[in-house]
Formats: structure tokens, C-alpha cells, sequence
């Protein structure tokens, strides 16, 4: 009899387990069901509700997360039948990863802000669309606005695939206070390389060092400036438009590395080694040194942090000024309903208008991404007060598209792990640099054929 | 007679089948099913290159092994294990037999060594990302008494990894060491007291008595340190990101890497086969061959 009480529970058990596993199931094949398109009529009536899954990366300090319910609040008392639900997905490699996840279960997001950077891994997993439609048909929404440094991460074969939302560059910041100490004028940073290492050298004291320059996860990127600067042709970019090339290995960036590797190894006035990235800023504000290169993304930080008075500069130049920038685009996903498409081009269009443009920079620090966003009175006040923040929109017209090709984790990687292996002295530049091109190129082939 | 024997079997055996029956599904669906479905794409190139994958048979192997940063990245891992399992594992049962010893304020020594271990790893990794930064961090304070400040540990491809396993020594020891204390109060008390009437010095004592009577808990734990040695990357992201040049990179650490930021899917599935296959025969290694060798009583 108890046993077969025993018995009747387990089944009872066992039922209710596949039941929630049926259940589950159908629950899924509906809502893909639902996201069959409707080809009949592709424009969105006013009225119709719309839910947009919105994924978006946090990458600098903040509460910022709050920021961004707010935004999209606002959108829907502006646009009351789209209903945006933000979904805060971790760092931008975990933003990915979950984008990707979802790409392959045929369940991406509807809108997303991913590196831009990630474009061609988007493009080769046939993940997003063009903008280009959208762009056309839409007259409140001007490109020509949106500075061109930012958009060229977004376009290729003359399509543009994302636009502009939390960007950044690397600027020079000093610290005045130590620039006067050392009987250098606080108002004259250093223009050049020659100037850079000089004023670093004059600054270095016991417990200070002259410049700090991150060398961990992103050394390409820091890389990038160098060789920017230094490149026989103001264009001339790490890489080939359509990101199929990549140029690691040219005599000039041998000579930007070396400058590199020299500023601690020769001149000394930098830590041996890769320095952390997320230490460089600690230092800076603890005056453990003197001047930084570093993204405009830690403006804000170091503003509210630094007990001195502290400069931010263009970087030094070589033969040029120059910088990549950096940071995160919306994209809009393939193979969802095209109602909801439309839907998320108007939120990515609310997303980057002026105000919101310019509110978003001065909580984060990231530079504002379209022209108008400083004339709008809320930037206008913020930059009288805090004019540091212009620095990095100046440098702009200087600025170049961040390293981005096909296969990009490894063509970066190649290019990281090497300079990494130059900065800690176990090679030199130029075989440094000979071994990433071999390895780029290796990454690249299958796209070159 | 076959069916007379399977009906009886049944009967008896069946309601433990059933038993179990509910996490089987759950072990086949997300452990067993994922395994082979891994070992299947290992077969097959799948990369940004080809968006459907194409079979290759074992060509990712080849590739594989031949790979220096794979090559650099096993060793790597090979030198966290036999860097962090011996020291955490001794360190351990020195603090359990003092934890077990201590007259005094036991709970509090026990709480002491134990903290370490319900810090989660990616906490761990900002503490001592603040003890090993240079200038200023707590140990280049401490090392500047004696006028070396600038040294950094993480920054260089010589110390990194031997930062890295002092840290994980430092949060794996008083985890090891509860179970070292669990397995010391198994063993009788009768035994160490007529030790004691016998006149049996200390260290004699420690080998003949405390040393082969835990030893069941030194299989268990050496299965998990070991197994931990490759599971454990957590603090990678944090501190090193793999780096200088990949000389802090992990097995783990590399498939994800592979897998999700070069979109290597095929790559990334012959090194997890390759790291599943090693990790079933450390264990089995250890079940089958030395289990023999332990005196349980």
C-alpha cells in the first residue's frame, strides 16, 4: 500500500516536471510565432502597442543605469504606443556575448548599443541591417550632424549599419599643480613627443612618476594613437576601409612603438611594464603621476575625485595630431518584425537628439556625439564652468576610426598581445610588430579570398 | 527465463531508477547532451569565416596543438596547479590541525581561515588588484621599507602567475581546511590516547595516525583543488585580462576567449573537449588507482 502511494507520487512528480518543460516550450514557439513579419503593412499605425527589447553595456562609473530608464522613459511620454524594455546586460563583452546567444536561438534584441568596433562580426553573422532606409526617409534626423570621426566606426561600402550613443577618445590629462612645482606653465601643456618626454622627465620625482600610459586590456587602442600620430599620411589607418587589411607593420609604427617602450625603458619616466588600465586613473588622482593618457570616458571621474587643479589636453603629436576613438553605437537586429524595426529607429533617433546627446555626456563624460548637441543651452553652461570638457569634441576633427576589421578579437588580440610582449622587454618593435602582422594576416585570409 | 530475471530486477531496482530518474533528465539535458554537442562542433570549422559550419574532422585538433598561445596557455595552467594544489592543500591541514587544537577563541580561528573562501572571486580579485598595485598598494608600501616601490607584480610576465597563485592559495586554504577539520574529528580519540599511554612522540603520531587517517579527505580535496585549478578564472577579467602576452591566460579563460570574442565556436569546442577529457582523468586517476592505496580505517 505505501509503496504504492510512493509510486503514485513520483508519477505525480514526473508529470508535473514535463509539464513545465511542455509548457515552456510552447510559451517559446508563440512568442516566435508572433515574430513571423507581417509583410502586409511594414509602418507602424500610432496607436499599435509596441515592446522593444533595448540591451545596453555600462562601461564607465555611475549610477548609470538610472540614466538610462530615465531616457527611455521620456521616449515613451514622447512615442506612448512603444513601450521600451532596457535591459542592462553587464560589460560590453558580456552585452555581446548575450547579443550573439540570442542571434544563434533566432531571439535577438530588438536594439542594442554594442562597441562599434563589433561591426564586421555583425556583418558576418548577419546580424543587424542598414540604417541607410531609415536615414533617407527621415528628415528630422540629420547625419551630417553627427561627427564624422564617430561615424566612420559605423560605415562600410558606403552603407551606414550604426549610429553614434556613448563615444570617446583618449586625451592628455596633467596636473597642474605638478606641472608649476616642476617650473613648467600650467597653461602650456606638451604639443609634441620631444615636449611630452622632456616635461615627463622634468616632473618624475621620487613617488611620482612623469606619464602613465595603460598598457592591459585595450594596448591596441593606446597603440592606436601612437601610430596615428606618427603615419607618413594623415589617413593612413591600422587598417584597410572595408577591414579586410590590416597594417601592423610599417616602419613608422615600428618607431611608435619604440617611442612607447622608450618613455619607460630609455627615458624612464614611465613604469617598466604593462601598467593596468583601471590603475592609471588612481594614480593620476592620487598624484602618484603627473600626467596620464587615458579615455575621455574618466573626465567625470577624475573631475570629482582630483584634489588639484588639473589640465586636459590634445595628445602630442609626431608628424600630427591624432586619436581613435572609442566606445559604443546602437545597432537594430535582423530577422525581427519590421513594425519593430521602425520602432527602434525612432528610439535610437530619440536616443541622440541634441538634449539628450548632451545630458548623457555630462553625466558619463563621453563626448557628446552630434554637433548640435553643443549648442544646447544645458552643454553650453556645463562647458562655461567646466571647459576641460571641450577638449575631447576639439580633438574630434583629428580623430580617426577605432582598429576594426573582420575576425576583430583576433586581429586586436594579435596586435595586444604583442605590444604587451614589447612593453615587458621580451621582444623588440620591430619583431614585435612583424609577429601581429603575420597573426592579423593570418585571421584575415579567409576573408580575402 | 531472461524476462523472468528483468521483471525481478525491475522490481527491485525500479523505484531507485525512478528515483533518480528526475535528475537524469536534468544531468542529460544540460551536462551530457552539451558535452557531445560540443565534441560534435569540435569536428567542424565554425568562425565568423563560415557562418554555416562546415565538417573538417579534426583539423581544429591539429591546429590546435600546434598553436603557441594554446601551447603557452596549457602550460600555464599546468604551472597554476602544481603552483596553488600542494601549498593550498599543506597550508590547510597545518591550519586545521591548529584550528582543531586551539584552546581559545577556536570558533574565531576557524572563522578567521575560513572568510577567505565566502568572498566571491571577483571581490578577491579587486583586493589584491589593490595589494599588488605598485606605489601605493599594500604591498608595495610594505616593500618600500626596504626601497623597492615600483615593482609590478601584474605588469611582468616573469611574477604575474606566481601573484596570481599566491592569491589563490590565499582563498583556497581555509575552504580545504574545513573539510581537513571535518575528517580529523573522525578520527577516534582512543587511538591518540593510547599513543599517549605508549609514549608516542608528536611527529610520530602526526605520521602514523593523523596523516593515513585523513587521507580519504586528502583525495577529496586534492580531486577539488586540482579541479579548481582549471576552473577558476573569475579573477582573470579583473586583474590581467591573460595578460602580458598571454602570460597569466588560463585554459578556461582562453576557451571563452576563443569562443566568444573571436566567435571560434569549432576552436572553442575541441579545447573544451580537451579540457573535459583531462579533467575526467585527473579524476578518475585518482578514484581508480590511488583509492586503493588509502587506509579508510
Amino acid at each position: 500500500m505505501q509503496m504504492r502511494a510512493k509510486w503514485m507520487l513520483l508519477v505525480v512528480v514526473c508529470f508535473t516536471m514535463l509539464l513545465g518543460c511542455a509548457k515552456s516550450q510552447t510559451t517559446e514557439t508563440s512568442t516566435s510565432a508572433n515574430k513571423e513579419p507581417e509583410t502586409a503593412q511594414t509602418t507602424p499605425a500610432a496607436e499599435e502597442p509596441i515592446e522593444l527589447q533595448f540591451y545596453y553595456p555600462i562601461a564607465v562609473g555611475g549610477p548609470l543605469t538610472k540614466v538610462i530608464e530615465d531616457m527611455t522613459a521620456k521616449f515613451t511620454q514622447k512615442h506612448p504606443n512603444i513601450k521600451v524594455n532596457s535591459v542592462y546586460t553587464g560589460s560590453y563583452a558580456d552585452t555581446t556575448t548575450k547579443i550573439q546567444a540570442g542571434i544563434q536561438a533566432q531571439q535577438p534584441p530588438d536594439v542594442a548599443v554594442m562597441l562599434s568596433t563589433e561591426l564586421f562580426s555583425m556583418l558576418d553573422t548577419n546580424a543587424v541591417i542598414p540604417l541607410d532606409d531609415f536615414i533617407a526617409k527621415d528628415s528630422s534626423f540629420n547625419k551630417e550632424d553627427i561627427y564624422p570621426a564617430f561615424m566612420a566606426n559605423s560605415q562600410v561600402e558606403g552603407k551606414t549599419y550604426s549610429i553614434p550613443f556613448q563615444r570617446s577618445t583618449i586625451v592628455l590629462y596633467y596636473n597642474k599643480a605638478a606641472f608649476k612645482e616642476a617650473g613648467l606653465d600650467p597653461e602650456k601643456p606638451p604639443t609634441t613627443w620631444e615636449e611630452l618626454t622632456q616635461y615627463a622627465s622634468k616632473l618624475k620625482k621620487d613617488g611620482r612618476q612623469g606619464i602613465e600610459i595603460p598598457g592591459s586590456g585595450f594596448a591596441y587602442w593606446m597603440f592606436q594613437l601612437f601610430s596615428l600620430q606618427n603615419a607618413k599620411d594623415v589617413n593612413q589607418n591600422l587598417m584597410s576601409e572595408d577591414g579586410k587589411k590590416a597594417f601592423f607593420n610599417t616602419p613608422e609604427n615600428v618607431e611608435a612603438l619604440q617611442y612607447w617602450v622608450d618613455l619607460s625603458k630609455k627615458h624612464k619616466v614611465m613604469p617598466e611594464g604593462v601598467i593596468e588600465w583601471a590603475t592609471v586613473p588612481t594614480d593620476f588622482i592620487e598624484g602618484k603621476t603627473a600626467m596620464m593618457i587615458h579615455t575621455t570616458g574618466n573626465l567625470t571621474n577624475v573631475k570629482n575625485n582630483a584634489k588639484f587643479d588639473f589640465g586636459v589636453a590634445f595628445l602630442p603629436m609626431s608628424k600630427q595630431y591624432g586619436s581613435p576613438t572609442g566606445g559604443g553605437n546602437f545597432y537594430i537586429f535582423k530577422d525581427i518584425d519590421p513594425k519593430k524595426q521602425a520602432a527602434a529607429w525612432e528610439f535610437v533617433k530619440f536616443m541622440t537628439e541634441p538634449e539628450m546627446a548632451a545630458q548623457w555626456s555630462i553625466d558619463t563624460g563621453y563626448v557628446g556625439v552630434r554637433k548640435s548637441a553643443y549648442e544646447t543651452e544645458l552643454m553650453k553652461k556645463y562647458a562655461a564652468e567646466f571647459p576641460q570638457a571641450l577638449v575631447a569634441r576639439d580633438q574630434l576633427q583629428h580623430a580617426h576610426a577605432e582598429l576594426s576589421t573582420h575576425n576583430n578579437g583576433k586581429v586586436s588580440k594579435a596586435l595586444t598581445d604583442q605590444i604587451q610582449a614589447a612593453l615587458t622587454g621580451t621582444t623588440d618593435p620591430a619583431t614585435a610588430l612583424k609577429k601581429a602582422q603575420e597573426d592579423a594576416d593570418k585571421a584575415l585570409a579567409p576573408f580575402n579570398k | 527465463m531472461t524476462t523472468a530475471k528483468w521483471g525481478e530486477r525491475l522490481k527491485r531496482n525500479g523505484f531507485a531508477w525512478a528515483l533518480l530518474l528526475p535528475s537524469l533528465i536534468f544531468l542529460g539535458l544540460f551536462t551530457y547532451y552539451p558535452m557531445l554537442k560540443t565534441a560534435w562542433l569540435s569536428l567542424h570549422q565554425s568562425d565568423l569565416a563560415t557562418p554555416k559550419p562546415v565538417f573538417i574532422g579534426f583539423d581544429n585538433y591539429i591546429t590546435m596543438f600546434q598553436d603557441a598561445v594554446f601551447q603557452k596557455v596549457f602550460t600555464n595552467n599546468i604551472w597554476f596547479a602544481i603552483g596553488t594544489v600542494p601549498t593550498s592543500m599543506a597550508l590547510a591541514f597545518v591550519m586545521a590541525l591548529f584550528a582543531d587544537k586551539a584552546m581559545r577563541g577556536r570558533g574565531f580561528v576557524r572563522f578567521a581561515y575560513f572568510y577567505p573562501n565566502m568572498i566571491p572571486m571577483i571581490a578577491v580579485a579587486n583586493i589584491w588588484l589593490f595589494i599588488y598595485t605598485p606605489q601605493y598598494g599594500l604591498l608595495a608600501r610594505f616593500a618600500s621599507w626596504f626601497g623597492q616601490s615600483d615593482m609590478s607584480l601584474l605588469g611582468h610576465p616573469d611574477t604575474v602567475m606566481g601573484a596570481l597563485v599566491v592569491m589563490l592559495i590565499w582563498k583556497e586554504a581555509g575552504y580545504f581546511m574545513i573539510f581537513y577539520l571535518a575528517g580529523l574529528q573522525n578520527i577516534p580519540k582512543d587511538l591518540y590516547e593510547s599513543a599517549a599511554v605508549d609514549g608516542v612522540g608528536v611527529w610520530t603520531v602526526l605520521r602514523r595516525i593523523t596523516i593515513p587517517l585523513t587521507m580519504p579527505t586528502t583525495l577529496f580535496v586534492a580531486i577539488v583543488a586540482l579541479t579548481n585549478a582549471f576552473k577558476l578564472v573569475d579573477h582573470l577579467w579583473i586583474m590581467t585580462k591573460g595578460g602580458p602576452d598571454n602570460a597569466s591566460s588560463l585554459l578556461l579563460y582562453h576557451i571563452y576567449d576563443t569562443a566568444f570574442s573571436f566567435y571560434d565556436q569549432g576552436m572553442g569546442a575541441a579545447m573544451t573537449v580537451v579540457m573535459i577529457v583531462l579533467l575526467l582523468v585527473l579524476s578518475s586517476l585518482q578514484f581508480f588507482g590511488w583509492d586503493k592505496k588509502i587506509h579508510y580505517q
